[in-house]
């Protein structure tokens, strides 16, 4: 991903050993984002090169550690606006080497391919003619010598791969395609030493080239599908501020903290690692990891995980190790359990390939035996066969699933959804039963205002004047209720914030107030924690009650799936009554509150046996092993890391209707796919009885075969078009 | 038929040239962004690497 990190490294003072550093930039989209962001990491002292890629979404920095360290750069990133994460050296390499690997032997079929098809042309057009026998003879050995090291060179990828199944005890795709490669080539060698006129130099090497275009495809998927999932995960890592012992604030990236750092975690900032509380007292909203939406209060010596909100007052935490932690421990375990039971999942071309080869092979030995009953001489009767097996090598079978998915997943990527696993495309046009859960999936795990009609414009607008002052979550709901609902918003002044507690202002005629019960002097009679109390002078507080916002289509889109006939059930951590408000609201009455992490597992396993094939929806740490677990899997780009990569996608964006558009376009993926394999059934149907009876001449093999593939790539790339939403 | 002396191998020629040109582009970092590049050819200062 860096370009040029070689040459750019000479310009360092001797001595010096720079290091390099590769951060995720987000949001960096444009050729003018791409110069600052690089110009702002030259900017930095003893930053000597800065290179950003747009496609990779990545910044590559060496620099001298003497004089300058990575929080540097992503301070200065900060100040221009661009949220930047280092990457874990493990994790930089996104499979460029093997995609390159591909490309170099694409490039050089290709080549192959051109001057063969070049001589073979003047060969079909012109023996028998006008041409020479000896200059027909000299293009074939021609044809040879460019043909065979390509072969060799360029087959590497199929050889090794069918090799590695023979010696498995299985068949893929590649044994067919390897047996037809290597015997095209071996047969027409042979008639060239006879100056025959069944030469396949051209075919063998088109297929190749077609082939290898196939694989580079779905290589650069997994490519793209890897770099993007980790960039997600480096950047949702985040900063730390990491307290030293001499009480000095330094900024670090979340994925190198220790054991043991003390960290500061201010009001409305993300718990960056799992730690134990040692100052302070506050409330956290735990409901990315439990799923449930009421925020927990915490003391000294509590636990906190990664990834909650600590919600009122800063607080001190101490690191402790993530495998220390019961709660990750157990997850991690599940998880684990989970994953083995998907891995029997087979790919679609490779079931078509158990299928494929065997058909193949055996109209090939029938093709030999038979014309040896029918009292053909041996080489006549191989020859046919070879050229039976050519023909049907499956040049668009191999092709067709690759070019649908790779069209699939650009399709989503425009509409904000992230493909982590190509065969997700596959498992998600099987599924019969969508299963979300609450907290952050339909809802957006945001604090809203609710009861708003009870609360009058005269209360909510002095209310979110105060609110204004203030990062809490609910004060932010409160402020963005009163815009809905009266414009814009006047800050109030002379404010002052106490945290954990709440505001107060003392400039008007009267003294108002805004926070908690007690600091209101209210009585908080059936008080459950997610509200904010107003007072004004004497007068009776006011309550603002909150709760966690819908997404705005989830209703809308649990409807459209289920008149689209696909089963729908709500799993959730949280407690019952709130479960079953969401669940009215959707519209979803099959609903399971108060499960653990274990129980989600038991449930879908349930479903399982039942034969349900089912597509899980869920963001929270308590989801992650239900994504593992379920048929296929799906999670917002707000999900805990560690359920993002347990899912098959990752969408972006309020809305969930996502959902929908990634099942949608793993059918029509799979329908394609199947119309793909459809047209190679039809491309056999006519082809082998040809090849059979031995009318296939080396022009009718090159013909058919090309077109095969580019019509197979054509339907495909139907599934691409359309613009972004 | 003796133009058939030249005119193969200088066909053979022009295509190798193609791929080597291609197999160079490919090793020194000419497709590591497409979306970026695109912008840089419509940038007016000099690379970075070219003002130090």
């Amino acid at each position: 991903m860096t370009a040029h990190p070689t040459e750019l490294a000479t310009q360092q003072a001797p001595g010096a050993a720079p290091e390099t550093l590769v951060l995720a930039v987000d949001e960096m989209h444009c050729g003018a984002c791409l110069r600052s962001v690089e110009r702002a990491a030259l900017r930095v002292p003893g930053v000597e090169s800065a290179r950003a890629s747009l496609a990779a979404k990545r910044l590559s920095v060496t620099f001298d550690p003497k004089q300058a360290g990575e929080v540097d750069v992503i301070a200065a990133l900060d100040r221009i606006g661009f949220t930047a994460a280092p990457i874990e050296a493990v994790q930089q390499d996104r499979g460029d080497a093997r995609q390159k690997y591909l490309l170099r032997r694409v490039a050089v079929a290709g080549f192959a391919a051109m001057n063969i098809m070049l001589l073979s042309i003047s060969v079909w057009s012109g023996e028998g003619g006008s041409m020479d026998p000896a200059v027909a003879a000299l293009f074939r050995w021609l044809s040879a010598l460019i043909a065979l090291p390509t072969v060799v060179y360029a087959g590497q990828p199929f050889f090794a791969s069918g090799f590695a199944a023979l010696k498995g005890g299985r068949l893929n795709m590649d044994v067919p395609i390897s047996l037809a490669i290597i015997l095209a080539t071996g047969m027409s060698l042979y008639q060239t030493m006879l100056n025959h006129q069944h030469v396949y130099f051209d075919a063998a090497v088109t297929l190749l080239f077609f082939l290898l275009v196939g694989r580079y495809l779905d290589e650069a998927l997994r490519v793209r599908a890897r770099g993007e999932a980790q960039n997600l995960l480096s950047l949702q890592g985040g900063i730390a501020t990491v307290l030293g012992a001499d009480g000095v604030q330094r900024k670090v990236a979340a994925h190198a903290l220790h054991p043991g750092d003390r960290l500061l975690v201010a009001t409305g900032e993300r718990v960056a690692a799992d730690g134990a509380v040692r100052e302070g007292r506050g409330q956290i909203d735990q409901s990315l990891i439990t799923g449930e939406t009421l925020p927990v209060g915490v003391k000294p010596g509590d636990q906190v995980y990664a990834g909650t909100l600590n919600l009122t007052q800063s607080l001190k935490i101490e690191v402790t190790a993530a495998d220390s932690a019961t709660l990750l421990a157990e997850i991690s375990r599940l998880m684990l359990a989970a994953e083995q039971g998907k891995a029997h999942y087979r790919r679609l071309a490779d079931r078509a390939a158990q299928i494929y080869a065997p058909a193949v092979h055996g109209l090939g030995l029938a093709t030999f035996l038979g014309w040896l009953a029918f009292g053909a001489p041996w080489q006549t009767a191989l020859t046919y066969a070879i050229s039976v097996l050519i023909i049907t090598c499956p040049c668009a079978l191999a092709l067709a699933v690759p070019a649908v998915q790779i069209a699939a997943a650009s399709r989503l990527f425009k509409r904000g959804v992230m493909v982590k696993a190509p065969d997700g495309l596959e498992r998600i046009a099987e599924i019969d039963m969508v299963v979300f859960d609450k907290t952050g999936t339909l809802t957006l795990g945001k604090p809203q205002l609710i009861d708003e009609t009870d609360i009058s414009d005269a209360d909510l607008a002095p209310a979110a004047a105060l609110a204004a002052a203030s990062h809490h979550p609910y004060a932010k709901a409160l402020v963005v209720a009163a815009q809905a609902r009266l414009g814009a918003v006047q800050p109030a002044s002379g404010i002052e914030e106490t945290p954990g507690e709440g505001l107060v202002c003392r400039e008007g005629k009267s003294e108002e107030r805004l926070g908690s019960a007690a600091w209101c002097g209210a009585e908080a009679e059936n008080s459950e924690g997610a509200e904010v109390w107003y007072r004004r002078g004497q007068e009776r507080p006011v309550r603002f009650r909150f709760a966690d916002a819908m997404r705005p289509d989830a209703a809308e889109t649990v409807a459209a799936l289920r008149r689209q006939g696909y089963a729908i059930a709500l799993l959730s951590g949280d407690r019952a009554g709130i479960v079953e408000e969401t669940a009215q609201a959707t519209g979803i009455d099959n609903w399971h509150a108060g499960l653990k992490p274990a129980g989600k597992i038991a449930w879908l396993e349930a479903r399982a046996k039942e034969g349900r094939k089912v597509l899980m929806a869920g963001d929270g740490l308590n989801d992650a092993p239900a994504l593992a677990a379920a048929h296929a899997s799906i999670s917002p780009a707000t999900a805990a890391d560690i359920s993002q990569r347990a899912a098959d996608f990752v969408f972006q964006g309020a809305k969930l209707s996502p959902v929908i558009e990634a099942i949608k376009t793993g059918r029509r993926a799979r329908s394609m796919a199947f119309q793909n394999f459809g047209v190679a059934a039809v491309y056999n149907a006519i082809c082998v009885p040809l090849a059979m009876l031995g009318f296939v001449t080396p022009l009718i093999a090159a013909i058919v075969m090309s077109t095969s593939s580019i019509l197979v790539t054509l339907n495909a790339s139907r599934l691409a078009g359309g613009g972004r939403s | 038929m003796t133009s058939l002396a030249w005119l193969i191998p200088a066909a053979l020629a022009l295509a190798g040239a193609g791929l080597v040109a291609f197999l160079w582009a490919l090793r020194s970092g000419q497709f590591e962004d497409l979306e970026g590049a695109a912008y840089r050819a419509l940038e007016d200062e000099p690379p970075d690497d070219e003002i130090t």
